[in-house]
């Protein structure tokens, strides 16, 4: 997946390796496999089993500490898993260290912001590029050829991905530095960076959250615009349940570190498991039960 | 930055950016007649001022600078370079390299040894071609030799790790295989630099060797600065986490950048060792460390124009002014009433400050006189019209050896209370804590030069991290607050 094979923008080619060559209708993009994880004597992950299909939205709830951003940390390299199996695309990522998993095709988004706040815009974006690019030091101080190509494409790349939040980011925030933008578009700006990486799945860690009802609105479109116009598969972790609801394909979820329900979203969310994991056990129905 | 575009009118109303980016932008400019020069500048690109400030650089000993002049312009060439260097370090991928000496150390030791009589019989004479870069390559590998290990310590531990490395290469020079390094007696009688064939042996030809190398390396680095390097040595000391997952190779990136600065550095230090002629250990000693440190944080960490200017600046200041009576008396009376005019407000205030100061120095003169003639017998150490203008105004007693030092802590005790106190006694302290100081510096400062630089430095560092915390030519940096 480099720059010179792709161009920015292009459709990922459907035909390429790893897709569709296995007999189901949708190819699962990433697979988790009985996953466990503890730190010290705390079992934050056990025997989890999870998939995301190509093309697939799939939004990952449960109460805090569940072990949501976990789940994200160990798909990203950033975590070791002390048994089972992370698979993307088929291939496993046992010990890949972050940034080659980030090549292989998954982008990311974190829960507290970690933008290059001090570089510009435009330069958050196209530093996620480098794992793409090849040009040397000095290719880039002589301005070689394969360094201005690359340039050029890192750049239209950049102003591509920016695009797709219309207006938000429009051109003349490009040279602004990041920490002079809004909360939410720090977030979108996040995106944007993540989209950079041409992902083919894509992690958003809590999107909508600190945002207000109109600009959740404006997220839960993104990321269903996500999957149609840049053809990534998206799992999501949100505690906003609009947004759960408005783009999920599939709805997961967890607690304790353990997948207490999966399906459709209004299965999920009056599932009593999850109604339990949420509000508590209810002592009358108990009794009721009894 | 096109800020003073308007965002498109046909747009969505997102008002807190913009406000956000623009009271920002404000606070970046000096007030009034000052902004409009600092706008102005602005306007005008880099590269034609890199052109511009290279070429005045290059004319300046038109003017006809004398021995020392030339010598201290030298010296602080050199530093320059040094920060432009540990910039790339520092600035760019947030290492606090604390042995970024001991590489400048090894391109001058390795530049002796292979152009000087050192080894062998007859010595290695190789010519400048060939032994300028096989010691720039040689520092390049021996970056990677102290990066690799420490490539993971992050902050105080690769303080920690570098500042014993840097330590390590002195006593290094200072023991091991003395017929070859000359332990502290160095290494003499080294080639000089040829270029394009010709030797330089003047000062004046070192001072433009420099003036190039230093352009040179300057639009080196601000190419890279705008590369895919530069950025993933940027969003490494940003964030190294995020870098990691937008597919930078975090470690890999560090050590490129513990590499770039180890070979600026060796290259000054060939440079260095080919216009000293001789090498000595205590030249890669931690006083220099912290000259290029104190260079690139007044400069501006991050900036390169930043940490060439921030180290001219000082240099000149500490090896040029600062050397001399005259010059470094008027630096100091000069800082101090520069920063009551700055700072006292309303103007009604620093009148009444300034007449009192004066009044005070006379009264006290004129006390201490009428007591006994040996209490103003010294006279001021200071020379020129400076020393007219004090005569009556500072007390100097005859022997002020004892007095001085005990003025010395008064003066520090009362700087305390004075950053401790409320304005109005601020008001009240202020002409007796000039009096007192101006006392410290005619009796004890200005007798000893060496110990005055250093604490010239650290005032002007202070004063400068006060009003202005990203440097000369930096520009601000905020935090992450989660």
């Amino acid at each position: 997946m480099t720059a010179e094979s792709e161009r920015p923008g292009q459709a990922r080619d459907p035909a390429q390796p790893g897709h569709g060559d296995s007999g189901r209708a949708a190819e699962s993009v990433l697979n988790l496999d009985r996953l466990s994880l503890s730190f010290g004597g705390l079992r934050a992950l056990s025997e989890l089993d999870l998939r995301v299909d190509d093309r697939e939205i799939v939004s990952l709830i449960g109460p805090n500490g569940a072990g949501k951003t976990t789940v994200f940390n160990v798909i990203t390299g950033v975590y070791q898993p002390n048994s089972g199996d992370v698979l993307f695309a088929g291939r496993t990522l046992a010990g890949q260290p972050p940034h080659r998993i980030a090549r292989l095709g998954i982008g990311r988004t974190f829960q507290t912001l970690r933008l290059f706040l001090n570089m510009s815009v435009i330069e958050n974006v196209m530093a996620a590029t480098y794992g793409n690019t090849k040009a040397m030091p000095w290719e880039s101080v002589l301005r070689l050829p394969r360094a201005r190509r690359e340039e050029r494409e890192v750049r239209a790349l950049a102003e591509d991905v920016l695009s797709f939040f219309g207006q938000r980011l429009a051109g003349y925030r490009w040279d602004q530095p990041a920490y002079s933008l809004s909360y939410a578009n720090r977030r979108r700006l996040e995106i944007a960076r993540a989209l950079a990486t041409r992902p083919r799945l894509l992690l958003l860690d809590e999107p909508a959250a600190g945002m207000n009802p109109a600009e959740t609105h404006e997220i839960t479109e993104l990321i269903a615009r996500l999957r149609d116009e840049r053809d990534v598969a998206v799992l999501v972790i949100e505690h906003d349940m609009h947004v759960v609801s408005g783009c999920s394909d599939r709805v997961i979820a967890l607690d304790h570190g353990v997948k207490i329900a999966e399906g459709g979203f209004d299965a999920v969310a009056s599932h009593p498991a999850v109604v339990e994991a949420y509000m508590g056990r209810d002592p009358e129905a108990l009794s009721d039960a009894g | 930055m096109s800020l003073d575009s308007q965002p498109p009118a046909a747009g969505p109303q997102v008002g807190a950016d913009e406000w956000v980016a623009r009271q920002a932008h404000r606070r970046e400019y000096l007030p009034s007649w000052l902004g409009t020069g600092q706008r102005w500048l602005e306007r005008v690109g880099w590269w034609p001022k890199l052109l511009v400030v290279g070429l005045a650089g290059a004319a300046l000993p038109l003017l006809g600078l004398g021995g020392f002049q030339l010598q201290v312009g030298i010296d602080a060439l050199v530093i320059a370079l040094l920060a432009v260097g540990l910039n790339i370090v520092v600035g760019w991928a947030g290492l606090l390299d604390l042995g970024y000496v001991a590489f400048f150390g090894f391109g001058a030791y390795g530049f002796a040894l292979l152009s000087s009589s050192q080894i062998g019989p007859n010595g290695i004479h190789l010519p400048t071609y060939l032994s300028v870069p096989i010691v720039m390559i040689g520092a390049a590998v021996l970056g990677l030799l102290v990066g690799w290990p420490s490539r993971r310590l992050i902050g105080d531990y690769l303080a920690i790790v570098t500042l014993f490395f840097g330590e390590a290469f002195v006593e290094f020079t200072n023991n091991v295989a003395p017929s070859v390094l000359g332990g502290p007696n160095g290494i003499v009688g080294i080639d000089p630099i040829s270029v394009f064939g010709r030797q330089i042996t003047t000062n004046a030809g070192y001072y433009y060797l420099l003036v190039v190398v230093l352009v040179l390396t300057m639009a080196v680095l601000r190419l890279l600065d705008t590369s895919r390097t530069g950025r993933a040595w940027r969003a490494v000391r940003e964030d190294p986490l995020a870098a990691a997952s937008m597919t930078i190779p975090v470690n890999r990136v560090k050590l490129m950048a513990f590499m770039f600065g180890a070979v600026v550095a060796a290259l000054t230090g060939t440079i260095f060792a080919a216009q000293q002629i001789s090498v000595f250990p205590t030249d890669f000693d931690t006083p220099i460390l912290i000259l290029i440190y104190a260079g690139l944080i007044l400069g501006g960490a991050g900036s390169i124009a930043g940490a060439a200017a921030g180290a001219l600046v000082l240099m000149v200041i500490y090896d040029g002014l600062l050397r001399s009576p005259t010059d470094s008396g008027y630096l100091f009376y000069g800082l101090i009433l520069l920063t009551l005019v700055v700072k006292l407000r309303p103007w009604r205030r620093l009148a009444v400050v300034l007449a009192a100061t004066v009044a005070l120095g006379f009264a006290a003169h004129a006390v201490a006189g009428a007591i006994s003639a040996r209490a103003v017998a010294g006279g001021p150490h200071s020379t020129g019209w400076l020393a007219a203008a004090l005569r009556d105004w500072v007390v100097v007693p005859a022997n002020a050896q004892v007095l001085g030092n005990w003025g010395y802590v008064l003066l520090v005790c009362l700087l305390i209370a004075l950053v401790q106190v409320g304005r109005r006694w601020r008001t009240i302290l202020l002409p007796p804590t000039i009096c007192l100081a101006s006392f410290v510096w005619e009796t004890r400062l200005a007798v000893e030069p060496a110990i005055t630089r250093q604490l010239m430095i650290g005032a002007i560092l202070i004063v400068m991290m006060n009003a202005r915390p990203q440097g000369l030519l930096g520009s601000r940096r905020v935090e992450a607050i989660t």
